[in-house]
């Protein structure tokens, strides 16, 4: 599948995720599944990494049900998450392969390895086996 | 009677309880998945019980976590 994301979108993400380092940071990400097969990020949001861990997050169930009632409102629909990896690479881990329990959803991941040169994937996770999707960013539209 | 699930209006039985919405939607990997209805958080426990009502607001949401 293709993913969208607009580029203050991924720029948000980024400088949540470095305010957060060395714990993981985390959110949710809502959009639109377009008729042509385009998955389109529209809102992304930041969200408690409960586990304040370098290790592991998790999300609140609180704050994930408001951004779900704010995408509700905006017409938009929960289209999965995101999260850092701040010392390790854009890839699944063991862990986020057992616990994407969600095989509709898209699973960004920002690795801060190289701090210099952070990466942005997005993965479909189904059966156990993560797949790498095209994830595109895009310049924000004036106006 | 109609009810919202996951942001659709529906019609379902009336009197149907969370567990059987849970079934009837094909929720994936239920056991890892909160429901709230009308922003309450349902009680595990009570899935098999709780009856649903004309109107309510129903979201399923995931457990989300991982690690690096």
């Amino acid at each position: 599948m293709k993913v969208t994301l607009k580029k203050s979108d991924y720029e948000k993400i980024l400088a949540r995720a470095r305010e957060e380092k060395p714990d993981e940071a985390c959110g949710l990400i809502g959009g639109i599944d377009s008729p042509d097969g385009v998955r389109q990020i529209e809102s992304v949001y930041l969200l408690t990494n409960v586990d304040h861990s370098n290790e592991h997050f998790s999300l609140d169930p609180r704050e994930q049900l408001s951004a779900v009632r704010d995408m509700r409102e905006k017409g938009i629909k929960p289209l999965g998450n995101w999260h850092s990896h701040p010392e390790s690479p854009s890839r699944s881990s063991q862990e986020d392969i057992r616990l994407a329990y969600d095989s509709k959803a898209s699973y960004l991941i920002l690795s801060l390895m190289d701090e210099k040169a952070p990466v942005l994937n997005s993965f479909h996770v189904e059966g156990g086996v993560s797949t790498k999707e095209e994830l595109v960013i895009l310049e924000d539209q004036e106006g | 009677m109609t009810i919202t699930v996951s942001g659709d209006k529906k019609e379902v039985e009336e009197g149907i309880t969370i567990a059987q919405l849970i079934e009837e939607e094909k929720v994936e990997m239920p056991l890892y998945v909160s429901v709230s209805v009308n922003e309450e958080f349902a009680q595990r426990k009570d899935f098999e019980t709780q009856q649903l009502h004309e109107g309510d607001v129903v979201e399923f949401l995931y457990f989300m976590g991982g690690g690096r």
